[in-house]
């Protein structure tokens, strides 16, 4: 778990609503009586042309090219950017085990399920719940802008977007486009 | 003032503190646990040199690794029998009031096993690290799912660390259709209001057609409360809660059970309380319900035909139609009667009581599986529900229409076991997921109650139960 107070990150994408923690971490992973290792499994049949099973190697798996994880230009993103209902289905805390081992600190969507969201906050993963309009820009800027990055600042609780100025608010977003 | 409703009782009971900004420590009476979501809990509580605070409210056993056939083969799968070993090792370091290892004759699902033994009971709290432990609430217990970091916390505690949820009445008036079951109510329900329509809701299920439902079917639908995204689902305990309960091991005996019953019948809400939200539906106009897609809300009538994304006008909706039709292999506007099926699983926590079997086979008697049917498994809920299956000769009702009959566990409704779909396979199922991959990877999974499961068995496709044969 790494604590932030200000984090400046890359932000990916995952446009779909009501993303599940089965596909977050897929079940054959939850055998492991551990609590790290998770990430390369994260999204593990979106992101894999094959069948993943514990204790593969996924350096050497073959890739979905097109699973927005996979593309080069969010590589080492640590904002993901998601729709409504995220986090719903089962409790397994490995769905966030998956999500922080992977790199990601901040997710940012419009709803979250209630026992994925109380399960982030345990792990060092920040939530933030923002209105779907505003949602929707951040999407459309950020599939329209290579290298699109979000500031978020915990102790004003602001989420700044590249074109905004900070302001002390809970967890409002501050852009002139995106707000 | 407004009087309070079921939860506001329930939850006054068990806070402990509350702090100024609501966050409130939760007093939890009974901690039900399973071999994938505490290993690492005992390991942090091993680490910090703690004790279970209360071992006397555990009540434990695997379920979701252990294989229904080949007992006497134990676990083949290495990584899963560790795992079930590592359970075993850990309730004879900390304790448990109630320990069913992998063989024992009770072993089930923690979710059969808790209400079938006494431990479950009205104005309880009872938590585990699993969603579907909201199928406890059917008693008027406040049921809730838990993340691991939060079981260490009640083990090291006994409280959890929460606040307090809005409050939903989910009224349902009416009768229920000849072969209408709380599977096809709870589907209907959460195709309603969504899969994220009671996020933040405790959801109380009431009216003429709940209070008509037996408590087997009460559990299926709190079980499904969690696929509407609410954080518990309640049903008020009442006179079949009580014969239910009665003479169960760990009911209360004597004056006790006097008391508790008494204590039972103030657990409802009030006639004045106030809920936050209150759906209400007409039981009378269920029909079957069949899900087409990849999320518990994309359900139908099995009398409806598969939407077509061309018809929706919303964008974000209609891209999520889209993905559902493509993961599920199915072409827009098919209708649902239509759909042929690979497999068929009858169990899981949503529907592998005696009830749910019973209802199963009365539908395959006499009867054969379709020979496009590759595989039809039944699978119990526990050893006691699969001895009284036995004992009522269902077993070679299903045995003869060519299903097979397992031993009890949580098995393909999510399929951690060797119970799975193969890629691109279609099941009729009678557990509560739908999602990719859930019941293997690439499989496709239609959520029906245990009656059209048989019924899509034998026909080798959906049909209407309550007139096909």
């Amino acid at each position: 778990m790494k604590a932030f107070r200000y984090l400046n990150g890359l932000v990916c994408p995952l446009d779909r609503a009501n993303v599940d923690t089965d596909a977050i971490i897929p079940k054959q992973f939850l055998k492991s009586i551990k609590r790290s290792g998770f990430g390369p499994f994260l999204f593990d049949e979106w992101r894999y042309a094959d069948h993943g099973e514990p204790d593969m190697d996924c350096t050497q798996r073959p890739l979905r090219q097109d699973f927005v994880l996979n593309l080069p230009r969010y590589k080492g993103a640590q904002v993901l950017l998601a729709r409504d209902n995220f986090g719903c289905g089962s409790s397994r805390e490995h769905a966030p085990w998956a999500i922080e081992d992977y790199g990601f600190q901040v997710v940012i969507a419009p709803s979250f399920a209630d026992i994925f969201f109380g399960n982030c906050y345990k792990n060092g993963i920040l939530p933030i719940v923002l209105p779907g309009a505003t949602v929707d820009k951040l999407f459309a800027e950020c599939v329209a802008t290579e290298g699109y990055r979000l500031s978020v600042d915990l102790e004003s609780q602001t989420v700044v977007a590249p074109s905004g100025s900070p302001s002390l608010s809970t967890f409002r977003c501050i852009a002139s486009t995106a707000c | 003032m407004a009087g309070k409703t079921l939860y506001d009782k329930l939850w006054e009971s068990h806070v402990v503190r509350e702090e100024s900004d609501g966050t409130c420590l939760l007093y939890i009476d009974r901690h039900l646990m399973h071999e994938v979501t505490s290993p690492q809990a005992f390991e942090g509580l091993r680490l910090a040199g703690r004790r279970a605070w209360r071992s006397s409210s555990i009540v434990a056993n695997p379920d979701h690794n252990t294989p229904t056939d080949d007992w006497d083969k134990g676990i083949k799968d290495p990584i899963s029998r560790l795992q079930v070993e590592t359970l075993d090792a850990n309730i004879k370091e900390f304790g448990a009031l109630v320990y069913f290892p992998f063989k024992h004759a009770n072993q089930g699902i923690i979710h059969v096993i808790g209400p079938e033994n006494g431990t479950t009971l009205p104005g309880m709290t009872v938590v585990c690290g699993d969603s579907h432990t909201s199928t406890h609430g059917a008693f008027g217990a406040l049921a809730h799912g838990i993340g691991t970091s939060e079981v260490e916390h009640v083990l090291a505690t006994q409280t959890l660390v929460t606040k307090r949820a809005k409050s939903m009445l989910v009224k349902v008036d009416g009768q229920l259709g000849n072969s209408i079951t709380a599977k096809d109510v709870a589907l209907a329900v959460i195709g309603r209001i969504g899969t994220a329509g009671g996020t933040g809701y405790a959801i109380e299920f009431g009216g003429a057609a709940i209070r008509g439902l037996s408590i087997e079917g009460r559990m299926t639908l709190c079980n499904m409360a969690i696929e509407a995204g609410a954080r518990a689902g309640l049903v008020a305990p009442d006179e079949k809660t009580v014969e239910y309960l009665k003479g169960r091991q760990f009911a209360p005996k004597g004056t006790d059970w006097e008391k508790a019953v008494a204590y039972w019948a103030t657990l409802k809400s009030d006639p004045d309380a106030r809920f936050d939200a209150v759906v209400e539906l007409d039981a009378g106009v269920i029909e079957p319900q069949v899900t087409w897609g990849t999320s518990p809300e994309q359900v139908l009538s099995v009398h409806g035909h598969v939407p077509n994304p061309a018809n929706e006008p919303d964008l974000q909706k209609r891209g999520g139609i889209e993905l559902a039709l493509k993961y599920m292999g199915l072409a827009a506007d098919t209708p649902i009667s239509e759909i042929r099926v690979d497999k068929v699983f009858i169990g899981s926590c949503a529907n592998s009581r005696i009830e749910d079997l019973r209802a199963a086979a009365k539908v395959v008697e006499g009867r054969k599986k379709a020979v496009s049917v590759k595989l039809v498994l039944v699978v119990p809920g526990s050893g006691v529900v699969k001895r009284q299956a036995e004992a009522e000769g269902l077993d070679r009702v299903f045995v003869e229409a060519g299903f097979e009959w397992r031993e009890p566990g949580c098995s393909m409704c999510l399929a951690m076991n060797a119970d799975r779909l193969e890629p691109g396979e279609r099941c009729a199922s009678t557990s509560n997921r739908n999602f990719e991959g859930r019941q293997g990877s690439g499989g496709r999974t239609h959520l029906v109650s245990p009656q059209m499961a048989a019924a899509a068995a034998i026909a080798g496709h959906f049909v209407d139960v309550r007139t096909a044969f």
